[in-house]
């Protein structure tokens, strides 16, 4: 149990230790030091290297690659409404938003998620667990009336489903302001919403039962893009 | 060992925290085992919002992780830091600041998670007034530790003290930075990352929350208690120096292993992945450290239980550390990911390591501060066999409805269609969710055990002499 019968002698790596077991600011320095590098080695390059968001990736002659993805726009005041609903009810946990590149998750959920169709998540919904199917693409494959009906029972469109029921939504009323202050942190955090925007927000969304908010989301999700086939968006 | 002055510890906030954590465990597993059960029978949502699975399983995990295990590393750490610096704590004050401040936010946690104020972020779900009360208890935790440690009266400071720094340290990087956000009310804020960069930081978070938090931290609780226990000295000194430092190096590493084929570059995924797999080597040398601690005294199993506790949980660390590895090769993960397989992993890990060292040290220490007997052996028997049947069925349930998700999903039939639609993977499941509840039915039944054998403990404080429990450190 004692570093005694290992000396004060021995290699450097010895001695070092040596003094660090005798020394606690050299050793929570120390450890501080050796518990940051992996973080800094993962997380920072994300930031600064361009082609990590495909919409930032060049050609060699200096225009985008993927022009395509221009048209992924942020979130109407509406379905950022819908959005916070779907955190709040803690949504994620059972539905992921992020399609893998194999064969069979295109042809159940369809074209594999890009790095750049999240960007203006905040924060990221990608999610770790398929308890319910994946929502990166569920735009457009139900109608709205659909989703009223499941939301309400999901068992009366879906007999197997485990999802519980959520009949409240039908009855919440959207907080307008809510979603306008919503809007200004977007901004704050350069989401580029314009101030006409800004300033209509807490119209758009007045009187809207967060049902309606969150359908509206749902719907949107994984539209934007029309994606050029067989092209490698990865490389 | 030679007998040492007297030195008067605070051990009143170490009981304090250890009858917490043992309260948390009992709370902890029971709304998981409500969670469970209503995936088993979706009726029990009750449609009611509080109640729904979405919300209450934010809550289940900070119960378990930041309530019982945080509760654990609070009792352990002011209880091994006195004893290997033989020293009091430098300031009891600050330990009892400490205590309130962290059971403070875990009442928070429980009043505003089911009412669905989230940040939306696995195991980061609090949102910021409560995340700085957070940052501010956990400082304070911080800050006494090390200064007991500058005022110890012994040359070197304990290897079980490494680990609780390690995880001190870290788990005060990963909440600063994983929680910035910008609020736009006291209820509700945005993270200040987004997408790409968003994932990654949290399962930098999410990973390290495993690496530091359940593994350092506890491990710190093995290098201390199982020599303790078993009145032997650890196996190998030497080996736990290499243990230690590659340990905290490489976990760090770890967090972009979940989310290999997102949309991650590629070089992120696979160089977590490369590093995970040579993980299991620190790993194992911890495991093995702790196991072979009993080497030539393997017959003090058939009489001390504690001792069960604690050598089933290296048992069970040893597993999950090689499953872990397993996982997160490409083609492996490629089926085990978004699988029950995931939860499996989480539960052999959370209920057979950390919660069995966790419970093993408790009963060690709880009598020792109180200055009385465990009021029940047998009922600590009773305990290890429901928290171990409990686990086994747990996982297994989990891994066979895992495996069968990832075959279902990707299974084609003879025509090159896909064989199955989603809802009958869902449908599949059923018969695992009941078992799986039943295993956890069986975990928190053995918590309630112990919260029962606790209570009967402290009840007697003070019935043996002062310092029978002071075993020299």
């Amino acid at each position: 149990m004692s570093a005694s019968n290992n000396g004060g002698s021995g290699g450097f790596f010895q001695r070092l230790q040596q003094k660090m077991e005798m020394n606690i600011a050299a050793l929570t320095l120390m450890i501080a030091l050796v518990v940051s590098v992996g973080g800094i080695v993962m997380i920072v390059p994300l930031f600064y290297i361009k082609n990590t968001v495909e919409d930032n990736v060049m050609k060699p002659d200096g225009t985008p690659k993927n022009p395509e993805l221009a048209s992924i726009k942020p979130y109407t005041p509406l379905q950022l409404a819908g959005r916070d609903v779907f955190l709040r009810e803690g949504c994620y946990l059972c539905h992921s938003q992020m399609i893998r590149p194999f064969r069979d998750e295109r042809e159940r959920y369809g074209h594999y998620s890009l790095a750049a169709e999240s960007k203006y998540d905040h924060p990221f919904q990608w999610g770790s667990k398929r308890t319910g199917p994946d929502l990166a693409r569920v735009g457009g494959k139900y109608s709205d009336e659909w989703h009223y009906a499941h939301m309400h029972n999901p068992r009366s469109v879906v007999p197997e489903s485990v999802m519980p029921n959520y009949p409240w939504l039908e009855k919440a009323v959207v907080d307008a302001d809510r979603v306008a202050a919503s809007v200004g942190a977007m901004r704050m955090l350069g989401v580029p919403y314009t101030d006409a925007d800004a300033q209509g927000a807490a119209a758009a969304v007045r009187g809207k039962t967060e049902l309606q908010a969150l359908v509206a989301f749902l719907q949107g999700l994984g539209t934007a893009v029309v994606f050029e086939e067989g092209k490698d968006y990865r490389d | 060992m030679e007998a040492k002055p007297e030195v008067s510890y605070n051990f009143e906030v170490v009981k304090w925290f250890g009858v917490m954590a043992v309260v948390y465990l009992v709370v902890g597993t029971l709304i998981g085992v409500y969670i469970a059960s209503e995936l088993a029978w979706p009726a029990l949502n009750l449609d009611i919002p509080y109640i729904t699975f979405g919300r209450l399983r934010p809550l289940h995990t900070n119960a378990v992780i930041f309530a019982f295990g945080g509760c654990s590393l609070m009792a352990t750490a002011f209880y091994i830091v006195q004893r290997t610096s033989h020293t009091p704590l430098w300031s009891n004050k600050m330990a009892w600041f400490t205590f309130w401040t962290w059971n403070l936010v875990i009442v928070g946690a429980v009043i505003t998670l089911p009412l669905g104020m989230t940040q939306g972020k696995e195991y980061a779900e609090l949102e910021w007034p409560l995340d700085i009360l957070i940052a501010v208890s956990w400082l304070s935790y911080f800050i006494n530790f090390v200064f007991t440690i500058a005022k110890r009266t012994v040359s070197h400071i304990y290897v079980a003290n490494w680990f609780f720094l390690a995880m001190m340290a870290m788990i005060t990087y990963l909440h600063v930075v994983n929680s910035l956000a910008i609020p736009v009310s006291w209820t509700k804020s945005y993270s200040l990352f987004s997408g790409v960069q968003d994932a990654m930081i949290q399962w930098w978070y999410g990973h390290n929350a495993v690496g530091f938090f359940l593994t350092a931290g506890f491990l710190g609780i093995m290098y201390y208690f199982v020599p303790k226990q078993a009145a032997l000295p650890i196996f190998s000194y030497r080996l736990s120096v290499l243990h230690f430092w590659t340990l905290i190096f490489g976990y760090v590493w770890l967090g972009a292993h979940h989310l290999q084929y997102t949309a991650l570059p590629d070089w992120a995924g696979s160089l977590s992945a490369a590093i995970s797999i040579g993980m299991i080597i620190p790993s194992w040398g911890g495991a093995v450290n702790g196991i072979l601690t009993l080497s030539g005294a393997w017959h003090k199993l058939r009489t001390d239980y504690v001792l069960r506790f604690m050598i089933m949980s290296l048992a069970f660390y040893a597993m999950s550390t090689f499953e872990g590895p397993v996982m997160s090769i490409r083609t492996v993960n490629a089926l085990s990911h978004y699988t029950d397989w995931t939860i499996g992993h989480v539960h052999s890990g959370a209920l057979g390591w950390v919660a069995m060292v966790a419970i093993g040290a408790l009963y060690h220490l709880i009598p020792r501060v109180c200055n009385t007997r465990l009021y029940s052996t047998d009922l600590v028997n009773l305990h290890f066999w429901l928290a171990t049947t409990g686990t086994v069925i747990y996982i297994s349930a989990m891994w066979v409805a895992g495996i069968t998700q990832g075959m279902m999903w990707r299974a084609y039939d003879d025509q090159g269609a896909l064989a199955y639609t989603f809802v009958e993977s869902v449908a599949a499941m059923h018969p695992y969710y009941m078992m799986r509840a039943f295993g956890g039915l069986l975990f928190f039944s053995g918590a309630a055990v112990m919260l029962y054998n606790v209570v009967m403990t402290v009840r007697t404080t003070g019935s043996e002499p002062a310092g029978a429990g002071k075993v020299e450190a």
